[in-house]
């Protein structure tokens, strides 16, 4: 496959549900039929409102949500990972290479752990290292990249701030030596001048360590800033993914187009323009059929209202894909 | 014309068992009728103490200094003292709507009966007509099937529903002042837009003051009509809101502007503000901003100029060490 290092091809999951023990069992639609190739070396992101499923496709392409139908493959250099079909030894080599950074700094860090061993606890579960002396180079060595300060690895985590433990979560998520990484909404509980060093400090790990990022976030212009590659998605489907220059400057799906009009302009002169979306996500037990969008689409078709054109995904330019609804 | 609601010189302190903190300190804000008075800052800068303040709400290890004053419509809330008068204030006069409306409406009882209770306390009404005044409120904010909602519980409520649902429940009593404590911050964009519309509708027809609080410079532009920029407790920069956004002068609100990700301008670098918002606990002296500043002049470094707001155009104040620093940078 060359420069992939991730395909998710044709992946669903969905989860039961049963509301009560006598009510009949249903089915949860959380990500549908997705496709999509993360190059190495990229920061590929992944947008859409809560409940869209962003936080459920990077889970199971780490491996932790069972996928329903459909494969994830993780290229390595010398062999591929198909997670669908996994034994306890390929997984355990796995986690070393794909790990995950959460969203809130303060839930994520065990308060009862030095931030040393929060660091070094990965290496010891994965049984990387050999020695005490070798775990404790390796935190420290880490440490200092993502500008932790050698005298904090002492302290326990109350007494940092939610960046300085942003970067003790970054650190433990890099001390196995991984060449993937989940970042879910890593800045969004974070206030805006902090975030912006975060986001610095992932860009630069990423060229010094040749991280490939899964960047989610609900926030676009975080995502435009820092992503190569973007997907928008909306109740488990990808509406529209492309270079994110070009997703930003040229939406094509009216979603995209909707969910760009809503980020409140920083020009006060420049006031609501934004496309008001009616109503709000549909539930993914019973997803309206056809384009899922429609029943919040401002200018629906005849036949997409009627739900009609099926979901998927037509090249409108070079690696601009855009649901074939919005498009005809 | 007097102001709705005039903040003279506020301090705010709480006594912890670390000694006392100063989580607010000298600050004077005014609020019009019809007027939003948007407040930013990090987290741990003192917006919500300053709201809070307002409702009389703050724990009860809080003190204020003595020649503070809060006067909302001619009386001095902070001279109140008995129940009966915070209760006039308290969802009466002042309402408020906070973060996370899952938080703040009760769990085990229907959205509608407490909506009900509290128009019960504040108007002289009977059961039926706080009734249908709810009912009412839900129809304003644009819930469907408003009834229905009425005899539901908050967890029924998706998070864009409920927001509005806890919006009307603060606008039934029909308070002359709103303190709007992050109100669009844990919502989707889409939602947030919708919320921001709903607000500023109500404002224009009900012509209520309202203090709406927020970290997002963002919203702030969309909503607010003068803007303060506070930094650990302190108002570092006021003004109108095109002139703080568009021509700010104090560093602080310059970084904080650097520091925003801006979807027109993607080739920007992102420029974090160095350092961490220092703890309450040892607020620096002189200008709160000279640890983190990026053009701090040597008599600002040392701490040497005191904190003072200056008028720099008609109704645009910014603190005195930021005026010089702003220069430089």
């Amino acid at each position: 496959m060359g420069d992939n290092l991730i395909s998710v091809n044709n992946v669903s999951v969905n989860f039961d549900y049963q509301e009560n023990f006598i009510s009949k069992k249903q089915k949860i639609h959380a990500v549908n039929n997705i496709n999509i190739k993360i190059k190495k070396g990229s920061f590929f992101g992944l947008v859409g409102e809560s409940g869209s499923g962003k936080t459920t496709l990077g889970r199971a392409i780490l491996g932790a949500n069972k996928i329903s139908s459909g494969n994830v493959i993780f290229h390595d250099d010398e062999r591929d990972y198909d997670l669908t079909n996994m034994n306890k030894q390929d997984l355990k080599e796995y986690r070393k290479k794909a790990q995950l950074i959460f969203q809130d700094p303060y839930a994520a860090l065990s308060p009862r752990m030095t931030v040393r061993d929060i660091i070094a606890e990965p290496l010891e579960v994965m049984k990387i290292t050999n020695s005490r002396q070798e775990t404790d180079e390796r935190v420290r060595d880490i440490a200092a990249k993502c500008r932790l300060n050698i005298e904090h690895l002492r302290r326990f985590p109350h007494a940092f701030s939610g960046g300085q433990r942003q970067r003790i979560s970054i650190a433990r998520a890099l001390v196995s030596n991984p060449k993937f990484i989940v970042a879910d909404e890593s800045v969004a509980a974070l206030d805006v001048s902090i975030q912006a060093d975060i986001l610095n400090l992932l860009k630069q790990l990423q060229s010094e360590l040749n991280l490939t990022y899964l960047f989610i976030s609900h926030d676009l212009s975080v995502v435009a800033h820092v992503c190569d590659v973007v997907a928008v998605m909306y109740l488990g489907h990808i509406v529209e993914m492309g270079p994110s220059r070009e997703l930003f400057k040229n939406p094509k799906h009216s979603y995209t187009k909707a969910l760009l009009s809503s980020i409140p302009s920083i020009d006060p002169e420049k006031r609501s323009e934004a496309i008001e979306l009616k109503g709000e996500i549909p539930s993914a037990l019973n997803p309206p059929p056809g384009c899922v969008f429609r029943t919040r689409c401002p200018n629906p078709g005849i036949d997409c209202k009627g739900g009609e054109i099926t979901m998927g995904l037509t090249e409108v330019e070079p690696g601009h894909w855009v649901d074939q609804c919005c498009v005809l | 014309m007097s102001h709705l609601l005039e903040v003279k010189n506020l301090d705010v302190k709480f006594d912890t068992d670390e000694g006392r903190i100063t989580a607010v300190e000298n600050i004077s804000l005014s609020v019009d009728q019809g007027e939003v008075l948007g407040i930013v800052g990090e987290s741990g800068s003192g917006k919500s103490v300053t709201a809070k303040s307002i409702m009389k709400l703050n724990p009860g290890n809080t003190s204020y200094n003595e020649d503070a004053e809060i006067i909302l419509d001619n009386e001095n809330i902070l001279q109140f003292t008995s129940k009966q008068d915070l209760k006039k204030i308290r969802g009466g006069k002042v309402s408020m709507i906070f973060q996370e409306p899952m938080a703040s409406f009760a769990p085990a009882i229907k959205i509608g009966a407490q909506m009900v209770e509290q128009l019960l306390i504040h108007k002289n009404i009977n059961k039926d007509e706080a009734k249908s005044i709810s009912i009412n409120m839900l129809k304003r904010v644009g819930i469907a099937d408003a009834e229905k909602r009425f005899n539901q519980y908050a967890f029924e409520l998706s998070g864009g529903m409920r927001q509005r649902a806890m919006i009307a429940m603060a606008l039934s009593t029909m308070p002359k002042l709103l303190l709007a404590d992050e109100p669009t911050t844990a919502l989707d964009v889409t939602i947030q837009a919708q919320v921001i519309n709903l607000i500023k509708d109500i404002i224009k027809e009900y012509q209520m003051g309202v203090i709406f609080i927020t970290h997002d410079l963002g919203v702030i532009a969309q909503v607010a009509d003068h803007v303060a920029v506070m930094y650990l407790g302190s108002v570092v920069e006021k003004g109108p809101v095109n002139e703080i956004l568009k021509n700010p002068k104090h560093p602080y609100t310059k970084g904080l502007l650097q520091a925003l990700p801006d979807i027109n301008n993607l080739d920007a670098p992102l420029s974090p503000i160095p350092g961490n918002i220092p703890s309450p606990l040892d607020r620096p002296t002189g200008c709160v901003f000279r640890t983190r500043c990026p053009h701090h002049n040597p008599e600002g470094k040392d701490g040497k100029i005191e904190m003072k707001l200056i008028e720099v155009e008609p109704g645009h104040w910014v603190d005195q060490c930021g005026i010089q620093c702003g220069q430089n940078g």
